[in-house]
């Protein structure tokens, strides 16, 4: 290997280790620590209390109901964004980056606002007898809103790179669009789409400012984890508050691995050389 | 192969998968209804509840000392979040892509944690290190030193939940401009901020303003983690939007909805910003024309 000549090494790597160590690493390992200092007996006492295991109930079953619809709905909105051109499509396309860009606590009243029983789709709704603020169903468009983009923006880049040759081949083939959809274009979209799915469930679990506002936080049914470890905190419960956020921290990590091999795999097949 | 020969005779572009004209609009339509009921409802929404009591509710809710302590409160907490995260964020480019070292791939993924992790996780994480109950929290309490419940706690979470911001958009292009061009300056014998400074810092402008305005964005925007470690003092520790949650559950909605409206234009000249950005060749539209070299990158877009 031939001999670095750059200098700086000593200096950018002593700030990145010193930044990462004080602002990311200490936190966790403090959180850890804590929650670890608990002892099995008492952490899982915490950890597998009733109102604790209705709270992951309720998180993940509607971080699922959002990722699925995100999926569909944002494979929809990236085909568009990339297939069609029609006026106003720039809008829409950087429209799509809002969920990221707006606070959390912006979008959590602004939701609300909407989906209440007095609000204009709320009231619409509850002529249906439906039912959307202050319910798990509340929480799952707090989350459908807030993942939205990371399945739009995983996809989209490959959608883009599709080479139209493929399906040129498959028309003269004879494969009708469903087919060619199905068979063809879908399979190439499969590692991206996995990816964006990841992201956007990993993203809904830990969400909690867009949700508070509309979930309506009653304990056992629309009290999501990070409430929980929230109101642990405000009764000056640190060893519970401690334990469940472990729980939460856990689940980002195995998130983060699942995350983290999908996308190269989600590479893997779109680099070209 | 002749013209003549194919089956699509004359014509320019065969049609592609789904291009019939029934199916293109029916999807479009789709598509235009959900978003604008998922995405840009809730905009719309924020600036007719703030206006909704006339423009001089709006004015005097803006006016309160309250809602000024808080905007004035984001702007510092941003003011020295962002830079310091920005020096973070070259400094660790600088690092993984011009040099190599053992572990680093772990590092990368260290920097990345906090896109994963729960903002109330981070809060919390913050309490047990500086909070009374912490590491450090005895000996900065004995020492009269406020970190939680004050500006330092509110800083360090704000820059927990932002490390990866300025990073994630230098490493990818950094790696992929290769180091030669560095070399060479210092072989000329520039010293290594005069390399940084003319030679590197001019390719990657754009890319660091992209991390600087999605990093700010977020800074601003925080909610959960710094609702955590600031304890929502009125008047002292409220940032926008914390202050939007006080207000908001005092019922007074419209005081809410106009402090909003100020993080929602924040939102939308940040997605001009963005926009304005990738025309110069930054963010996404870097990683459409070249695929990041780090497979590691797991998150490519903030959370």
């Amino acid at each position: 290997m031939k001999r670095n000549v750059l200098p700086g090494l000593r200096l950018s790597l002593g700030v990145t280790l010193f930044y990462v160590g004080l602002i990311v690493v200490l936190p966790i390992a403090a959180l850890v620590f804590k929650a670890a200092s608990l002892g099995p007996a008492d952490y899982w006492q915490i950890v597998s209390s009733a109102r604790a295991v209705a709270s992951y109930r309720v998180t993940v079953l509607s971080a699922l109901g959002a990722t699925i619809f995100n999926l569909f709905f944002g494979l929809a909105l990236a085909w568009v964004l990339t297939r069609y051109r029609f006026r106003g499509w720039r809008i829409v396309d950087a429209m799509v980056d809002l969920p990221f860009a707006l606070p959390t606590a912006v979008a959590g009243i602004a939701l609300t606002a909407l989906f209440a029983n007095n609000g204009w789709f709320g009231s619409v709704l509850a002529d249906l007898g439906i039912k959307v603020a202050y319910t798990p169903l509340g929480i799952m468009i707090a989350m459908c809103f807030t993942s939205l983009p990371f399945i739009v923006r995983t996809v989209q880049p490959v959608l883009e790179d599709l080479d139209p040759a493929l399906e040129e081949a498959a028309q003269s083939l004879g494969g009708s669009d469903w087919e060619i959809f199905r068979k063809v274009i879908l399979p190439l979209l499969t590692p991206a789409l996995l990816a964006g799915v990841s992201l956007s469930f990993a993203r809904s679990l830990g969400e909690f400012g867009a949700i508070i506002f509309i979930a309506g936080n009653q304990p056992m049914s629309t009290e999501i984890t990070a409430l929980l470890v929230f109101i642990r905190l405000e009764e000056y419960d640190y060893q519970a508050a401690a334990a469940i956020a472990s729980v939460l921290l856990l689940t980002a990590f195995v998130m983060l691995a699942v995350t983290n091999t999908l996308q190269a795999r989600a590479l893997r097949y779109t680099v070209r050389s | 192969m002749s013209a003549n020969l194919t089956p699509n005779l004359g014509r320019r572009k065969p049609p592609r998968v789904g291009d019939g004209p029934l199916f293109r609009r029916a999807l479009i339509g789709t598509v235009l209804v959900i978003g604008a009921f998922l995405i840009l409802a809730p905009l719309i929404v924020i600036g007719f509840e703030a206006f909704k009591q006339g423009w001089k509710t709006y004015s005097a809710t803006i006016a309160n000392p309250d809602t000024r302590h808080a905007i004035l409160l984001t702007v510092v907490t941003a003011l020295i979040a962002v830079p310091v995260n920005t020096a973070f964020g070259v400094a660790a480019a600088w690092a993984i892509t011009k040099f190599d070292f053992r572990g680093k791939r772990f590092l990368l993924v260290l920097i990345e944690i906090p896109f994963s992790v729960s903002p109330i996780v981070a809060g919390v994480a913050y309490l047990f290190v500086y909070g009374l109950q912490g590491i450090f929290g005895p000996y900065f309490d004995a020492h009269g030193i406020k970190v939680l419940f004050a500006l330092p706690g509110i800083i360090l979470a704000s820059m927990f939940v932002t490390a990866p911001f300025v990073a994630r958009e230098l490493i990818p292009l950094m790696q992929s401009q290769g180091r030669d061009l560095e070399e060479a300056a210092t072989s000329l014998g520039a010293s290594g901020w005069r390399t940084f400074i003319s030679v590197t810092l001019p390719n990657i402008k754009w890319a660091l303003l992209y991390g600087v305005v999605l990093c700010n964005a977020r800074v601003m925007g925080e909610f959960g983690a710094v609702s955590v470690v600031s304890g929502n003092i009125r008047g002292q520790t409220n940032t926008l939007p914390l202050h939007i949650e006080l207000l908001y559950h005092d019922y007074q909605t419209a005081g809410a909805f106009a402090s909003a409206s100020i993080l929602a234009i924040i939102a939308v000249f940040t997605i001009i910003a963005k926009v304005a950005l990738e025309k110069q060749g930054a963010g996404r539209a870097r990683k459409t024309a070249t695929r990041p070299a780090l497979a590691s990158n797991p998150a490519e877009k903030p959370s």
